[in-house]
C-alpha cells in the first residue's frame, strides 16, 4: 500500500472539487469513471494528478452513461469506485444508479448541481434534488447527502463510501456549482486519526475459486420473470432501506428552542444563507429558527416534525422551483401549518433575501 | 449406465451449468450453438475461475445463468461499459460481454465503438440475428435489406432506413494494434470456436479489444423452417455479411 | 469586521487571480474567507467577476447582494456591477474603462500563473458595449475612486503588472491583510519566475505600491 494521501490533519484553502478529490484519496478510492461536464470537472483534474502518485486509477469514459455502468463495474468487482457529475450528465446517470439501487452496488457519486432544465447554466443550482433522490425507474432506495461547504465535501464524501459500502445502496453527495468552484478553508485530515475506519470493500465477482465447482457461482441480477418474483425483491430492499434510514439520517437545527415565529427550512449551500439570516431576523425582533436536513434521503422527516412543531409558520428556501419544498410537504404532511416559500430557481439566496421575504410576509 | 444412454447423454461443455440445461433458447436458435462454442473455448483455455460474463438486455439476458461463471445482468446496450468498469478495476478478470445486434449496434454503439478505439482489455461477443428477438421481431441495424421484420412489414427499404451495420468491419476500421476483430457464423462451429478463443486469448494476453459477431438464426421470428433458417444463414446472410477474420495482432494485412 | 468585495473586469485583466490572493492571504491570515469566481458560460470573452468575502467569524452565502467595495475595470464591468453598489459601497473604477476590444494580449501578465485559466483568455469579441463617454458610473455610492492603473500600467510600468496595482490598491484600501502577507502570495506564485528574473519581481513590487498610493484605506 503506498504512503496515505492526507496525513494527520491540516488547514487549507481550496476549492470545493478539489476538497472531493482529496477526500476520495483519504477514504482510499481506488478508482475514479467519469466524463468531463461543468462544474464536476475539476474533481476529475485534481484526481488524475493526484491519484497515479498513490496508485489509484482513472477512466474517462464515452457519456455519463458509461461512466455510471462503469463505475457500477468497478464496485462490481470490489473496488471503491466513484463518479462525478452534475446536470444533463446527471440525467444520464439515472439509468446506471437504477441498476445499482436493483443490486444494491455501493457506487458513490458526487453531483455539483448546475442550472436547469437541459443544458441551462454552469454555474449553481439545487434543481437535482428530485432527480438525485428519486430518479429512475427506482423507489429511491439511495442515500443522498446535501453539503453546504467545503468541511461538509470533505466529511461526507469520505463518510459516503463507508454508508454506501457498510448499507449497500448508491450514496450521493450533493453539492452545487458555488461550492464546486468557491475557495474556503477547511480541515483536511487522515480519517484513520479521527478513528473513521474505512468500511471493507468486497468484489461481487471474481471470488476466490471455481464457480459451481469449490464455490457457488455469483449470479448478479437485476432481471426477474413474475410480479411476484419482483415484489418480493423490492419489499426486501425496502425493508433494509427502512431498517438502515434511522442510522443514516442527519440533520442540524438552529435556534429551535422554544416556541419561533417562523422556522427556515433550507438545505445545503442555502442553509448557510438561513443560518446568516438568523441574527438579522432577531435583531428586527422576529424569532426564527432553522432546520437543515443534511440527508435529504433518507429524509429526517420525524426530526423535522418536532422543529416545524414549534413554529408558527414555515418558510422553505432554495434554489430550484420547489423540489425541496415537495420533500418537506411530504415529511410535514398532516400538520397544519401554514408554508411559505422562497424559490430562486437555478439562482443564489443570500441572508438579506431571506430576511426580505420574511418581513415582507408579516 | 448403458452403452445407449452415454451415447443420448448431450455433450456439455464443463464449464455449463447443468441445473439451466435445456437452455431457454427457441428451438433453432443460433444462441445456444454460440454459447456452446464460447464454453468450449472457456473450458480448453482453463479459465472457467477467471471469467466474468456480463450479459446484454434481449435474448442474450437468457444466458444469464448458462455457465458456471460469475455473471452479471446488466442494462440494454450497457454491457460493455459494465464489463470495461470490472476489467479496469480488476485486470486479472476476463470479462466477457454478451449482447445481441441491437445492444452492441443501435443502443450501445458508443460503448462499442468507444470500447474498440480505447483498445478497452475486454471480450465483446455479438449474436448477429438481423432482429431484436425478445421484442419480437423488429428491426434490427442488421436487418437485411428487403428483410420483412415487425417495425418494417413491407421489407427493410434502405433509402428509409439505410443498410445493415457492418460491425466488425467498423470495429476493424477503428481499432488499433493489439485488437482482434473477426465474424463467425453458427454454420461453421469449428471456426466460430476458433474465433472466439482468439478472442480471449487476445485479452489475456493484454493487447487489447476483442470483438466477434456471431452469424446466428432466429427461426421464431424469421418465420422460417429448418431449411430456409439454415439458407438464411448461409446464404443471404453470409452473402452480406462476410466471415473471417478482419483484425489479428501481429498480422501486418488482415483480411 | 466583514468586508466584501465584487471584483470585475474583463477576460484577461487578471481579476480571478488578485481575487483570489487577497483571499487565501486573509485565510493565511487566520481570517475566514470565501473566493467564487463566476463561471458562466459568458466567461469566453465576457466580463469576468470574482466575489471576495473576509471575516472573523464564519461566512454564509457564498455571492452577497450588496459589497462594500466593487472594483470595475471596464466599460462592461461597470454595467454588471451596478447592482451591487449601495449607500454603503466604496466604488472604485480604472479611469481609461477600456472595452473589451482594447484588451491587448499582453495584458495577461501575471495572470500567468496557474488558475483558471479561462479567466486568462483575451476576448476577441467586437466590442458592442457603449463608448466610455457613455457609461454612467453608479450614482449612490457612498463614494466613487478613479484610478488610472491602466495607463499607469502602460505607461510607467507594464501591461503585465496592471492587476497587482489594483491588487495594491484593493490592499490599501481593505487594509485586510498586510503588504508582507500579499508579498509572500506573490512569492508563492512567481518565486521560480523571480529566481529566473529578478527584474520581475522588482516590477511586481512597484505596481503593488503604486497601487497602494492611489487610495487612502476605506474600510
Amino acid at each position: 500500500m503506498s504512503e496515505k494521501p492526507v496525513k494527520g490533519s491540516r488547514r487549507v484553502f481550496m476549492t470545493g472539487n478539489e476538497v472531493c478529490a482529496w477526500a476520495a484519496l483519504a477514504a482510499e478510492a481506488d478508482i475514479m469513471y467519469g466524463y468531463p461536464i461543468t462544474p464536476q470537472t475539476d474533481i476529475m483534474q485534481y484526481w488524475t494528478r493526484l491519484a497515479p502518485k498513490y496508485g489509484r486509477k482513472f477512466l474517462q469514459t464515452e457519456d455519463e452513461i458509461s461512466a455510471g455502468f462503469t463505475t457500477v463495474g468497478g464496485v462490481i468487482a470490489g473496488k471503491r469506485a466513484f463518479s462525478a457529475t452534475t446536470g444533463p450528465g446527471n440525467t444520464l446517470f439515472q439509468e446506471p444508479m437504477s441498476m445499482a439501487e436493483m443490486m444494491r452496488i455501493p457506487t458513490v457519486v458526487i453531483i455539483p448541481q448546475r442550472g436547469g432544465p437541459s443544458t441551462a447554466t454552469v454555474i449553481y443550482s439545487q434543481q437535482e434534488v428530485t432527480m438525485t433522490t428519486f430518479g429512475g425507474n427506482g423507489e429511491g432506495f439511495r442515500i443522498v447527502y446535501s453539503t453546504a461547504g467545503h468541511q461538509d465535501l470533505y466529511d461526507y464524501t469520505i463518510k459516503a463510501f463507508n454508508t454506501a459500502w457498510k448499507y449497500r445502496f448508491p450514496t450521493f453527495v450533493l453539492g452545487d456549482g458555488y461550492q464546486a468552484k468557491m475557495r474556503e478553508p477547511l480541515t483536511i485530515y487522515d480519517p484513520a486519526e479521527r478513528g473513521i475506519e474505512m468500511v471493507k470493500t468486497e468484489p461481487l465477482v471474481g471470488l476466490p475459486g471455481t464457480p459451481g465447482v469449490d464455490r457457488p457461482v455469483q449470479y448478479l441480477r437485476n432481471t426477474y420473470n413474475t410480479e411476484e418474483e419482483l415484489y418480493d425483491v423490492v419489499m426486501s430492499i425496502a425493508k433494509d432501506y427502512e431498517k438502515a434510514a434511522p442510522e443514516i439520517m442527519e440533520w442540524q437545527d438552529f435556534d429551535t428552542d422554544g416556541e419561533m415565529d417562523v422556522l427556515i427550512l433550507a438545505h445545503g449551500v442555502v442553509s448557510r444563507a438561513a443560518q446568516g439570516a438568523l441574527p438579522l431576523l432577531k435583531d428586527a425582533g422576529i424569532h426564527a429558527g432553522h432546520f437543515r436536513p443534511i440527508t435529504l434521503r433518507p429524509m429526517p422527516e420525524e426530526q423535522m416534525r418536532q422543529a416545524a412543531a414549534k413554529a408558527k409558520r414555515i418558510l422553505v428556501v432554495e434554489s430550484a422551483y420547489g423540489q425541496f419544498l415537495k420533500l418537506v410537504k411530504e415529511a410535514l404532511y398532516g400538520m397544519d401549518k401554514p408554508i411559505d416559500t422562497l424559490l430562486r430557481p437555478g439562482a443564489g439566496v443570500t441572508a438579506e433575501e431571506i430576511v426580505h421575504r420574511i418581513q415582507e410576509g408579516r | 449406465m448403458t452403452r445407449e444412454k452415454v451415447a443420448l447423454a448431450p455433450h456439455m461443455p464443463k464449464c455449463w451449468n447443468p441445473d439451466t440445461k435445456p437452455h431457454k433458447f427457441c428451438p433453432g436458435c443460433g444462441h445456444g450453438l454460440a454459447l456452446k462454442m464460447l464454453g468450449e473455448a472457456i473450458d480448453e483455455l482453463g479459465i472457467q475461475d477467471k471469467v466474468v460474463f456480463g450479459c446484454d438486455i434481449g435474448c442474450s439476458l437468457l444466458a444469464w445463468d448458462f455457465f458456471n461463471v460469475d455473471s452479471v445482468q446488466t442494462h440494454h446496450g450497457r454491457t460493455t461499459p459494465v464489463i470495461t468498469g470490472i476489467k479496469r478495476a480488476r485486470p486479472e478478470i476476463i470479462g466477457i460481454a454478451y449482447m445481441g445486434d441491437g445492444g452492441g449496434y443501435a443502443i450501445g454503439a458508443q460503448h462499442l465503438v468507444n470500447s474498440a478505439t480505447r483498445n478497452e482489455k475486454v471480450t465483446a461477443i455479438l449474436i448477429n440475428n438481423t432482429n431484436y428477438g425478445m421484442t419480437g421481431g423488429q428491426m434490427a441495424p442488421t436487418t437485411l435489406p428487403g428483410q420483412k421484420t415487425e417495425t418494417t412489414p413491407y421489407g427493410r427499404d434502405p433509402k428509409e432506413t439505410g443498410y445493415p451495420t457492418l460491425g466488425p468491419e467498423m470495429v476493424a476500421a477503428i481499432a488499433r494494434e493489439g485488437a482482434y476483430v473477426a465474424r463467425g457464423s453458427i454454420s461453421n462451429l469449428r471456426q466460430l470456436k476458433k474465433y472466439l478463443k482468439k478472442a480471449i486469448q487476445n485479452q489475456m494476453d493484454g493487447n487489447g479489444f476483442s470483438f466477434v459477431e456471431v452469424l446466428s438464426s432466429c427461426p421464431t421470428n424469421w418465420r422460417t423452417n429448418a431449411e430456409a433458417t439454415w439458407s438464411f444463414v448461409e446464404k443471404d446472410m453470409a452473402e452480406y455479411f462476410h466471415v473471417g477474420e478482419f483484425k489479428v495482432p501481429g498480422l501486418k494485412e488482415e483480411k | 469586521m466583514a468586508i466584501r468585495i465584487v471584483l470585475a473586469g474583463e477576460g484577461g485583466q487578471g481579476v480571478q487571480i488578485i481575487a483570489n490572493m487577497l483571499a487565501e492571504s486573509a485565510y493565511a491570515e487566520g481570517k475566514e474567507a470565501v473566493y467564487i469566481p463566476n463561471f458562466g458560460v459568458e466567461q469566453r470573452g465576457g466580463v469576468s467577476i470574482a466575489y471576495v468575502q473576509i471575516d472573523d467569524k464564519s461566512i454564509g452565502s457564498p455571492k452577497f447582494p450588496k459589497a462594500d467595495i466593487v472594483v470595475a475595470l471596464s466599460n462592461r464591468a461597470v454595467d454588471r456591477t451596478r447592482q451591487y453598489v449601495d449607500e454603503r459601497t466604496t466604488f472604485i473604477y480604472d479611469t481609461s474603462l477600456i472595452s473589451a476590444a482594447e484588451i491587448a494580449e499582453e495584458a495577461m501578465g501575471i495572470q500567468a500563473i496557474e488558475a483558471d485559466p479561462r479567466s486568462q483568455r483575451t476576448t476577441e469579441l467586437t466590442d458592442s458595449t457603449k463608448k466610455k463617454d457613455q457609461v454612467k458610473l453608479p450614482e449612490n455610492a457612498a463614494n466613487t475612486i478613479g484610478i488610472p492603473a491602466n495607463d499607469i500600467a502602460k505607461n510607467e510600468l507594464h501591461p503585465r503588472v496592471f492587476n497587482i496595482i489594483i491588487l495594491g490598491t484593493l490592499l490599501k484600501a481593505t487594509a485586510v491583510v498586510p503588504l508582507e502577507r500579499i508579498k509572500e502570495a506573490i512569492e508563492d506564485k512567481l518565486g521560480a519566475k523571480f529566481e529566473k528574473n529578478p527584474a520581475l519581481r522588482e516590477l511586481n513590487y512597484k505596481a503593488l505600491d503604486k497601487g497602494m498610493s492611489l487610495v487612502e484605506r476605506l474600510v
